[in-house]
């Protein structure tokens, strides 16, 4: 039964991805993209990553989807037409695509307790968290405790990129024309 | 938009709800699904929605710039403040454990403040990016 859900959801996801290829309307690729993000929280959810999953929704298909939108009152709606069919592009594509197909095929079963990911620090945290942390969530402990350092890392960089976009586009007190 | 009185109605009726989720999402992330990254999107979330009904002018009146700048910011230095607390209080840097008299209670308040400082920074900075952009808007000529 799941794997029949899986396989809906990611044909889902390729019929939207290859619909935001062929379209010429922008307006339409964004909400395809902002579907597309959707789509793939559910893949997150029916992994069991609830966490993930609340990311991508409120962030791919949300926030972004909101600064496309903003980008395409700047520009035309309609993609401009170009030569379609680069017959070496489809074929480092597809190269490309099969050596990442390639590569999944040495990766452990999905769920497999006995993958690496699962021997190294993870039995540790959730041997442990309950009596160290004492939180329910062990994701947040991992995250907020285990791994402070790095969620303080990726805060600056949150910070940074406001930093960034406000230099890029104004402080505010732009000159007005 | 003064002649969309459904929209503006059904916005107005619906923000409440979405900065209340996002606080549920922020301090309720040590017992389910969420955290201070996703309530702070949550929480920009509700103002982009108030930006985008009742116009940039408006939502930039509730959310002024120097505010936002004010909340990225000290999100960073709350998180970075409590390592520090946690250096004075003889631990290593972001270690929680030494912030209260119990290793549990203290993990509890450092990750509670950690978090709290991940979602004001991350709400500000994604409030600011959206107010940059769509400033940009050549029908909105308001300073950003």
């Amino acid at each position: 039964m799941i794997e029949l859900l899986d396989i809906a959801v990611l044909s889902m996801m390729v019929v939207s991805a290859v619909a935001v290829l062929w379209l010429r309307n922008l307006f339409a690729v964004v909400m395809l993209s902002g579907a597309y993000s959707l789509l793939a929280a559910t893949l997150y959810v029916l992994l069991d990553a609830v966490d993930v999953a609340f990311t991508e929704a409120a962030v791919g298909a949300g926030i972004a989807t909101v600064l496309m939108l903003g980008t395409l009152t700047m520009v035309p709606h309609q993609e401009k037409e170009t030569r379609r069919g680069s017959l070496g592009g489809l074929m480092v594509v597809a190269a490309t695509g099969a050596l990442l197909v390639y590569a999944t095929l040495d990766m452990p079963e999905f769920g497999d307790p006995d993958a690496p990911i699962h021997r190294h620090v993870v039995p540790r945290y959730m041997q442990d968290s309950p009596t160290e942390v004492g939180l329910p969530n062990v994701v947040t402990s991992v995250l907020a405790s285990y791994r402070g350092y790095d969620t303080l890392g990726e805060t600056t960089v949150i910070f940074t990129a406001a930093i960034g976009v406000m230099a890029l586009l104004g402080w505010g007190r732009r000159k007005k024309p | 938009m003064r002649e969309k009185p459904i929209l503006r109605v059904g916005t107005k009726l619906l923000i409440p709800f979405i900065l209340l989720f996002a606080l549920y999402v922020q301090f309720h992330g040590d017992f389910g699904p969420g955290g201070g990254f996703q309530a702070g999107v949550i929480f920009a979330s509700g103002f982009i929605l108030y930006a985008l009904v009742f116009g940039i002018a408006n939502a930039r009146a509730a959310l002024p710039a120097g505010l936002r700048r004010q909340i990225m910011a000290l999100g960073v230095l709350l998180y970075a403040g409590v390592g520090v607390v946690g250096m004075l209080a003889g631990g290593n840097f972001l270690d929680y454990s030494v912030l209260s008299d119990t290793p549990t209670t203290g993990q509890h308040i450092g990750i509670f403040l950690v978090e709290l400082g991940v979602g004001m920074n991350v709400f500000a900075t994604m409030a600011t990016i959206f107010f940059v952009f769509a400033s940009r808007d050549p029908s909105a000529k308001e300073d950003g």
